[in-house]
């Protein structure tokens, strides 16, 4: 299997707070990984080093075998989409949304195009919706249609079920590996509900202080838990 | 009546402040008893002003002696000051001296160059002088107003902005909203002041011209040209400004480098 990421030892240190320390994975194509651990462990940090938000301070990431850095920013974060844990959506209406990101490199999405992407994330008829009184799940789901609609090779999503109650999960759960699955899409998953990484994931990396304390297949994840808990 | 009593006009104006100051302080002390606290602030301001006034008065008549290199030295150590206090104004931001100097500097300095050398300015330092240190005044408000402005709007818009960047849009073009609601929002006094121009307001040169014996129309068309120039001037130092601003505010691999005033804002 191709390689998307290859990451080593990287670390991010900000004033003198080691937020990353020397992460090594590498992210196969069409995998789902998902990264777990406590509150403050570093996930949403290592995601944003991933799309370069951020710059690290050590170490090295190659995207399908190239230096990272040698790859122009906004190619790079345009084929590594991220989904923020709390999503931040642009003034106007949900098509505005998911139009923004193309039509700033002068590509106009038809409107089939933007409900097809709609329906993906099941959110059909909301293209004219105002952004302004959507519920928080829903503003969860535009943001992953607007980056969806950048065509990225792999999607990088911050607790994307955490504003939803156990039954809307599971739908968007499912349509989330629909997507993966047509898209062809590598996955790294973030959330801290370890029986969701077990559902989706084919792989587990769990974060403590910033450092990795366990990666391998989701079946031997199921030991990890106490240590994860504490 | 001060005028009969006094022949010197030197004493006259001496006499004139002391009145001035000590009504100011009988208000000032009034405005004390009624719990208006400022009456500590208030008394340094006007002694501040005061030293500041006429220690300026007295450089100037120097450089109204002098040639014309001593109204340039003394114009570019205000364009020096005004950078400070434009700078204060987004101290949190690396580098803030020299984007404030580069705006006010070049805004200011480019106009007040072309126009002395149109002839518009009269070259003489009592027309340099007053005129450039108007423009500098401006360019430092317009400035301020700019920079400030640019600085929290990305500050609060923090998180709109990352999103911008991480859909792969350039850091200029995700700024541009932003920069352009800026430079618009700073330039509305200099735009209030155009339209009420003589209606709502007869400005400082213009009544000082007419003070001096200038006919009034022929003051009002000079007050025109310097609020003209004024505006120009707010535009283009503002303009050089907050664009400067906005590339700074970022690395070259578009990534939003402001450190949020608290820190840890991802962690939610
Ligand atoms: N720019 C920054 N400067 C300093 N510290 C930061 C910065 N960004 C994040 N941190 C800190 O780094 C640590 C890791 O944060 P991160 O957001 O990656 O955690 P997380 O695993 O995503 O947590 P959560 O599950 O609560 O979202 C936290 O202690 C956070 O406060
Ligand atoms: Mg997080």
């Amino acid at each position: 299997m191709q390689t998307v990421f290859d990451i080593r030892n990287l670390t991010r240190v900000v004033d003198g707070e080691v937020l990353l320390d020397g992460i090594s994975v590498s992210i196969k194509s069409g995998e789902i990984l998902a990264v777990v651990g406590p509150s403050g462990s570093g996930k949403t940090s290592f995601l944003r080093l991933l799309n370069r938000l951020d710059e690290p301070t050590g170490g090295e990431v190659f995207f399908q075998g190239k230096d990272y850095r040698t790859i122009p920013t906004p190619f790079l974060r345009q084929k590594v989409g991220l989904v923020f844990q709390k999503p931040a959506l642009f003034p106007g209406t949900v098509a505005d949304n998911i139009r923004w990101g193309p039509s700033q490199r002068g590509e106009e999405m038809t409107n089939s195009q933007v409900e097809s992407l709609l329906t993906q994330v099941g959110l059909v008829g909301f293209a004219e919706r105002k952004i302004d009184n959507l519920s928080g799940g829903e503003a969860q789901r535009v943001a992953l249609a607007r980056t969806l609609a950048n065509s990225p090779e792999i999607l990088l999503l911050d607790e994307p079920t955490s504003a939803l109650d156990e039954e809307k999960e599971r739908e968007i759960e499912r349509l989330l590996l629909t997507t993966i699955d047509q898209r062809r899409l590598t996955l790294v998953l973030v959330t801290h509900n370890l029986a969701q990484a077990r559902r989706l994931a084919t792989r587990v990396m769990v974060l403590n202080h910033g450092k990795i304390t366990f990666l391998g297949p989701k079946e031997e994840a199921l030991h990890v838990k106490p240590s994860f808990l504490q | 009546m001060l005028s009969h009593l006094f022949s010197s006009e030197l004493s006259l104006r001496l006499v004139q402040a002391l009145l001035t100051l000590t009504f100011t302080l009988v208000v000032l002390f009034w405005a004390q008893k009624k719990r208006i606290n400022l009456f500590q602030e208030g008394l340094q301001a006007l002694l501040r002003g005061l030293a500041q006034v006429v220690a300026i008065g007295s450089v100037l008549l120097l450089v109204f002696r002098g040639s014309i290199w001593g109204s340039i030295l003394l114009l570019f150590f205000m364009i020096l000051v005004a950078s400070r206090v434009t700078a204060r104004r987004i101290r949190r931001v690396e580098g803030s001296f020299a984007i404030a100097f580069l705006g006010i500097a070049l805004g200011g300095g480019l106009v007040t160059f072309l126009m002395t050398w149109m002839g518009v300015i009269d070259s003489h330092p009592t027309s340099l002088v007053p005129v450039g240190s108007m423009i500098i005044a401006n360019a430092m408000n317009t400035c301020s107003l700019a920079l400030e402005r640019l600085l929290s709007e990305v500050e609060t818009q923090r998180s709109l902005i990352e999103a911008g960047l991480s859909l792969g849009v350039p850091a200029p073009k995700v700024i541009a909203p932003y920069l352009e609601r800026a430079l618009t929002a700073s330039l509305i006094p200099r735009i209030d002041s155009l339209r009420s121009l003589g209606i709502v307001w007869i400005p400082g040169l213009m009544a000082g011209m007419i003070l001096a014996g200038t006919s009034p129309v022929s003051s009002a068309l000079y007050q025109f040209v310097v609020i003209a120039m004024i505006f120009s001037v707010s535009i283009l130092s503002a303009f050089i400004s907050a664009r400067f601003l906005s590339v700074r505010l970022f690395s070259p691999a578009h990534q939003l480098l402001l450190l949020p005033p608290e820190k840890k804002p991802f962690s939610e």
